[in-house]
């Protein structure tokens, strides 16, 4: 009985009561004599006992033994007693089911409590009880709350829907609480509007497609009125809602940005971020000619200077903010170079975020001062922020013409440092300031020679060894030079050695005559003595060439590159699009879309700026006005912007023109009158065809050589929507294909527009392209290469060109995939980077497969191996979806996913609901179990995914809910 | 929203963990230490946003402890990070302190807060007013009283400002003395280069407020120059209308301490640079060793005493000691930290203080790169440097006349010298 000893102790001297003495007793029996003082008689020795509890378990110490005696102080009309026992009960009734049944008498009288604070107190804690049987009697009480007169209860139980919602989201739909919730936003209180709109919200995100928050002209009308009533909190909730709503004109836009720019100038600078969304959002609907459009403009960069003056932790979040406001709209904050002027001691993380933001402001109007002070940084302690610093004016080399100059001989005087980083560094930047301006700057090559032996970084050393390539005719004793760096070639990275390869062919290629022992020598290295694949191959290709056609060698090694510019490290327009609909959130900090990173959000929709009034400037936002018409499931094509890693990568590929040695060229259909019936007679003829695959094979045009189904790859042709009715009356659907979408658009590619989509007919997987000519020439030599990816797609034979390609058509193509070529992971995992060359040049883009095409045709499993699967998969790797709106019984959806490989393997009904087991191969070996679960009359189904990989998942739900939905529809 | 909450120390001990949805387990805190430990051993660098596979950590660094907070969904981290502040502000007006010991000691008291202020992770009463009346702060005499009567610290009855358009305000105030306060403090933050010229300035200014008045006073507070003002941030209270129509602060003040508004004031020409720097800081190529000399002098003071004068700088890693000598305060050198302090205190325009002597460097290390960064305390009384003058303060809604006044402060914020 220490402790107790010591509270009397306490008593007497009356000083220092605190609560650390909670803290002290660690005894034996520390429980037993808890126990005993919860049943104790006295009042004050109960609560200290609950005290003493709460403590324990605020340490992490496992208190869950005294639950009933806990349980039994509920019961009391002091309220400090009765949180500490709610308190207690949050805890802990998960580990104790039945035991917290017994406090639910508690709650529902107090639920009845004449005092409102007792009344909200108690519909709270009951939603934080995390137990199905709690759930079931709280609806009544919750019921009543949503009702209640008192706002104070109303709010409370606002929340406490959300929580319903997140422990049992169908019980919540059946309850009808979702509409009291709706209601709830016109409540004459705006703190209760402020919840619901939270509540409402939370929810939506895990029902992405739900109409929960059904904004109109009235509703907003609403919001904003409560936006000037209700807390700091609440004007988040609602600022972040108003986001979501389009504007139906640039009136109405114009009024909501006149009603939400007063929350520019709130303290909290969360209110500040969230309007400056709104705001950001809906300007892009306003004319921009508009005098109001230039009021908001100048409005808007105040506050964001004014996060810079906050805590660090607030300016970081605000800076990568900013980095996408100066994107979007650098006109904003031109003027405010000086405020992301680093101070020696910003922690690091915001030193670096505001040398990005200097970078993106810099101009010709400021670009002296930005020098200055980027060289002044170039002398701090800190490495890393130093290394960027120098990085830094190689960027604003290359980003303004004017200053290249000066930035090169800034770069020369920190040479002249010889501080060994800064040297590395320059010289990494002077090479991209070479291949930007190319024979202006190659004086300075004197004095990066000096440097050579204190390189000791892959990248600079592969940096000074392109120099030295490239210029080798400049470059006197480059052979010594190059010679030296041989010596140790199998110690070096291999960045290093394939740059040297590469720098040594082109020397060969300058100065055959006196270079041939040294060519010879790096060729042996990197073919016989090397086993990087990589580098062997890269060695083999300059061996033949060189051998066989030195004209051709000299014209491929030392052909003219493309000049880099200072797009490269922007990010590409439509994720820019989509994150600033996005400011303020984590995706904003990542600089990712949500769908990419945020766990839970089962496929988020994609947010769009709206698209500014009138046809008239409808050329000027190109990328808006795509963007609505994009189909809303699948994310638009991303057009790769030409980042230095990834062109490296792709520019490895060989590129050849299609050899002589495919097969035979088709005989070209009279392409222009069939136009229309094109896809259709293709499909047609992949139908009749089934019977004989040889005769299919022979018809390298036809895109389903050997598919018994009709296709869906062209939606106009009527022919098309016969067969999909046709599916519907018993004839087996095709495996699923979706409808061809713009990969790349023709202004991104010299007028070569791109369209497509993949398909897996009769075992063989497609890619089905149109390729359409916009532009005045002739096209002609298209090939196709795939970067690495995760399936390890890759072109099982050359693209099939009817050329020439004449301006204003289209042709329609269809490639044979493999799946054995080089894998590596992608983000997402259905990501496909792809380059198209013809004669004008190369393109790149990327697009998203379906998973679906993956699942091959021998994927069922037997019966007891997927029990014992299913078993043995962990329960982490499970995840859970839902699919709704589809109106489709449980045989139906067996022989739907059927015909995409996804096989049944047993069925079982209980409870009027049909449970499906099914089984999925991918090309690769992985296998995923499903169980869906379909209730009979309603109109949407459960599913549960395990697979070892559990990476797939979301796509594989992706798949499911296009393939039920879409043939629901028909 | 809001997950959970972690409090950690300096040590690296969670003390203190709180959820308010399922229990996250601890080992996520994992992740933050990795993060802490790749940021070295300045707590300010550990990146204020962390990724693991399932949860977001989004933590801020207050009187030696971070605060950490668990999210799972897509939530602004500026508004958590706000909700974090306002937990360690809540905390320190609570109990005077915001440290672990004093976390340690009130367990209870923070456990009820914390349940008070967030429900299912979304804010419900963050208003210290709303709070105070919701869970009373603890004072020796209350919990002596409440020992001895086993009355307790919760109130009971649901608070008057929580639900009403002014929230921030309780109902029923009373005072016999009637006061008003106003602080205007400014802060010069200023980048100054080695020829002495200004490569950015700007002024960060506040309005501090301790108002205890009585009743439902209604304040405006008028400004001789509101022009100055373009850039301000207000609390809730303020009737923003007023204030774009008339340049006025028009408010029914909370009771007690609070923060009226923040401005930010950008304008070259109106950021003042009261006082100026002679330095040199040299090291020698060859021999380890270096000179040091550094004299202050008044620049722009508008005739005001600069007081509380302090240098501060970091010295390059290869400084082992100095040998310095001051005609006015006292200078330190911690050889571990490498830090220099001299410690000036008033500026007197007749004898300009000066610091002078040699640096001694570790043999045969070379000379160092970096120059070490001057950073300069100071505060002028009776001062509002961007000129901002109060010029009258009236109230309505109540009869008594109360006790009214403003006091100025100028003082420097981040103001770095380079050399």
């Amino acid at each position: 009985m220490e402790w107790a000893s010591q509270l009397c102790e306490n008593r007497h001297i009356g000083a220092k009561m605190t609560d650390s003495k909670y803290f002290t007793t660690t005894k034996k029996g520390e429980i037993f004599e808890l126990k005993a003082e919860l049943n104790s008689d006295k009042k004050e020795k109960k609560k200290e006992a609950v005290k003493k509890v709460i403590a324990s378990m605020t340490v992490g110490k496992d208190v869950s033994a005294l639950f009933p005696d806990v349980v039994n102080c509920m019961q009391t009309d002091n309220l400090e007693l009765k949180k500490l026992v709610y308190l207690y009960l949050m805890n802990y009734a998960k580990s104790q089911p039945d035991m917290a049944i017994m406090a639910v008498n508690t709650f529902v009288k107090d639920c009845e409590d004449p005092n409102p604070l007792i009344r909200a107190l108690a519909v709270r804690t009951m939603g934080c009880i995390r137990v199905d049987k709690i759930t079931e009697y709280l609806c009544e009480p919750l019921r009543k709350c949503l009702k209640d007169e008192d706002p104070y209860v109303r709010k409370t139980a606002a929340v406490c829907v959300a929580k319903l919602h997140d422990i049992n989201a169908q019980l919540v739909e059946d309850q009808g609480f979702l509409d009291t919730l709706k209601d709830l936003i016109s409540d004459s209180n705006p703190m209760v509007v402020a919840n619901a709109v939270a509540a409402l919200s939370e929810i939506a995100e895990s029902h992405p497609n739900s109409n929960l928050l059904d904004l109109n002209p009235q509703s907003i009308n609403k919001l904003l009125t409560a936006l000037n009533e209700c807390t700091e909190w609440g004007q988040i909730f609602i600022l972040d809602c108003l986001a979501n709503y389009t504007p139906r004109d640039d009136r109405e836009s114009q009024s909501i940005c006149e009603r939400v720019t007063p929350r520019l100038s709130h303290a909290n600078s969360a209110v500040v971020l969230s309007a400056v969304k709104v705001l950001m959002k809906f300007m892009e609907m306003l004319p921009k000619d508009l005098d109001y459009y230039g009021t908001l403009l100048k409005k808007l960069a105040p506050p964001l200077v004014t996060l810079l003056s906050a805590e660090p932790e607030l300016q970081y979040v605000a800076l990568r903010n900013i980095n996408l406001i100066v994107q979007k709209r650098p006109e904003i904050l031109k003027h405010e170079m000086k405020v992301f002027f680093v101070k020696y001691n910003d922690p690091i993380y915001v030193k670096l975020e505001k040398l990005d933001i200097m970078i993106r402001l810099a101009s010709q109007a400021n670009i002296a001062q930005v020098l200055a002070e980027l060289k002044e940084y170039a002398t701090e302690v800190d490495v890393d922020f130093v290394r960027k610093a120098v990085r830094a004016i190689g960027r604003c080399a290359i980003k303004v013409e004017q200053s290249a100059e000066r930035c090169v001989s800034t770069l020369l005087d920190l040479i002249q440092t010889k501080v060994n980083y800064v040297v590395q560094e320059a010289i990494v930047v002077i090479k991209d300031i070479f291949r930007k301006y190319p024979n202006k700057y190659e004086s300075v090559i004197a004095t990066l020679c000096e440097n050579l032996d204190s390189l000791d970084e892959p990248e600079a050393r592969a940096a000074m060894i392109w120099i030295v390539g490239e210029y080798a005719e400049r470059i006197d004793n480059a052979d010594e030079l190059l010679e030296s760096f041989l010596e140790g070639f199998h110690d070096e990275s291999t960045q290093v050695q394939l740059q040297l390869l590469t720098a040594i062919v082109k020397l060969f290629l300058k100065k055959p005559t006196e270079t041939q022992e040294l060519v010879q020598q790096v060729l042996s290295l990197a073919t016989q003595d090397s086993d990087n694949p990589d580098l062997r191959d890269r060695g083999y290709i300059y061996w033949r060439l060189l051998s066989t056609d030195p004209v051709a060698a000299k014209e491929v090694v030392l052909a003219e590159k493309p000049l880099i510019s200072e797009e490269t490290d922007l990010i590409e327009p439509t994720l820019l699009e989509e994150l600033t609909c996005h400011i303020g959130t984590l995706a904003s900090v990542y600089h990712k879309p949500p769908s990419a990173f945020v766990e839970g959000s089962r496929g988020v929709q994609h947010k769009r700026l709206p698209v500014r009034a009138g046809s008239g400037e409808s050329s000027e936002s190109p990328e808006a006005s795509q963007a609505v018409g994009a189909v809303p499931d699948t994310p638009p094509p991303a057009v790769i912007p030409s980042q230095g890693d990834l062109l490296g990568d792709l520019l490895n590929l060989d590129l050849a023109p299609p050899t002589s040695s495919g097969p035979p060229q088709v005989p070209s259909m009279p392409m222009g009158g069939m136009d229309l019936l094109g896809g259709g007679l293709d499909s047609l003829l992949g139908g009749d065809l089934g019977g004989s695959p040889a005769m299919g094979g022979g018809l390298a045009s036809a895109p389903a050589p050997a598919a018994a189904a009709p296709s869906l790859a062209a939606p106009a042709s009527g022919l098309d929507m016969l067969f999909d009715l046709g599916g519907g009356v018993g004839m087996p659907t095709g495996s699923f294909v979706v409808p061809k979408a713009i990969w790349l658009p023709a202004m991104k590619a010299k007028g070569l527009e791109i369209s497509g989509t993949f398909a897996r007919r009769g075992g063989v997987l497609q890619m089905e392209i149109s390729l359409t000519n916009k532009a005045m020439s002739v096209m002609t030599d298209f090939a196709v290469q795939f970067n690495r990816n995760s399936f390890g797609l890759a072109p099982a034979g050359p693209l099939q060109v009817l050329t020439p390609l004449s301006p204003n058509q289209t042709t329609e193509v269809s490639l044979p995939l493999s799946t054995v070529g080089p894998v590596m992971k992608m983000e997402p995992l259905n990501n496909l980077q792809v380059a198209v060359k013809n004669n004008i040049d190369v393109f790149y883009f990327s697009c998203q497969y379906p998973i679906s095409i993956l699942f091959v045709e021998d994927g069922k499993m037997e019966r007891q191996v997927f029990l014992a699967t299913w078993k043995d998969i962990p329960n982490e790797n499970e995840s859970q979806f839902q699919i709704k709106d589809c109106h489709v019984n449980s045989d139906a959806a067996t022989s739907r996913l059927q015909s995409c490989n996804i096989f049944t393997i047993a069925k079982r009904t209980v409870d009027n609901q049909d449970m499906l087991y099914q089984s999925i191969k991918l090309t690769n070996g992985i296998w995923i179990l499903v169980e869906l679960r379909v209730q009979t009359g309603s109109p949407g189904c459960m599913m549960s995914v395990k697979c070892r990989a559990p990476e797939v998942a979301q796509l594989v739900f992706q798949c499911y809910e296009m393939v039920l939905k879409t043939s629901s529809e028909a | 929203m809001i997950h959970s909450l972690f409090l950690v120390n300096g040590a690296g001990d969670i003390f203190l963990e709180k959820h308010w949805k399922s229990v996250v387990g601890r080992s996520v805190c994992d992740y933050f230490f990795e993060a802490q430990s790749k940021a070295g051993e300045d707590p300010e660098n550990v990146p204020p946003v962390i990724s693991t596979p399932h949860h977001y950590l989004i933590n801020v660094y207050r009187h030696k402890i971070f605060f950490l907070a668990v999210i799972q969904t897509e939530v602004p981290p500026l508004f958590v990070i706000e909700f974090l502040h306002r937990v360690a502000e809540t905390f320190q007006d609570y109990f005077g302190e915001c440290s672990e010991a004093t976390i340690k000691d009130n367990v209870v008291i923070v456990y009820e807060l914390l349940e008070e202020m967030l429900d299912n992770g979304f804010p419900l009463a963050t208003e210290s007013n709303i709070l105070k009346e919701l869970i009373k702060p603890p004072t020796i005499l209350r919990s002596m009283v409440n020992t001895i009567t086993g009355s307790s610290n919760v109130g009971d009855t649901l608070p008057t400002g929580q639900l009403s358009t002014i929230p921030w305000r309780r109902a029923g105030v009373k005072y016999t003395n009637n006061e008003a306060y106003f602080d205007a403090i400014e802060e010069i933050d200023a980048i100054i280069d080695k020829s002495g010229s200004t490569v950015c300035a700007e002024i960060q200014g506040v309005i501090d407020a301790c108002v205890k008045l009585t009743g439902m006073p209604d304040l405006t507070l008028s400004f001789m120059n509101p022009r100055l003002l373009d850039d301000v941030s207000f609390h809730p209270c303020v009737r923003f209308k007023r204030w774009e129509s008339e340049k006025v602060l028009s408010f029914i003040p909370p009771d007690g301490n609070f923060r009226l508004m923040s401005y930010h004031v950008s304008a070259q020409n109106l950021v003042a640079i009261p006082i100026y720097v002679k330095q040199n800081i040299s090291f020698f190529e060859s021999g380890s060793s270096g000179r040091l000399d550094i004299t202050l002098g008044p620049k722009q003071t508008m005739g005001k005493q600069v007081e509380g004068l302090t240098v501060t700088m970091n010295m390059p890693r290869v400084l082992l000691s100095v040998n310095l000598t001051a005609t006015q305060g006292t200078h330190k050198f911690d050889p571990v930290t490498k830090i220099l302090v001299w410690d000036v205190g008033k500026l007197n325009p007749q004898k300009l203080p000066n610091l002078k002597g040699s640096l001694s460097v570790q043999s045969g290390a070379p000379k160092p790169e970096e120059n070490p960064t001057l950073n300069i305390q100071f505060k002028i009384q009776q001062l509002a440097i961007s000129g901002l003058k109060v010029s009258r303060l009236d109230m309505y809604g109540e009869k008594y006349k109360p006790f009214k006044g403003v006091k100025y402060l100028t003082k420097a914020g981040r103001f770095q010298v380079r050399t």
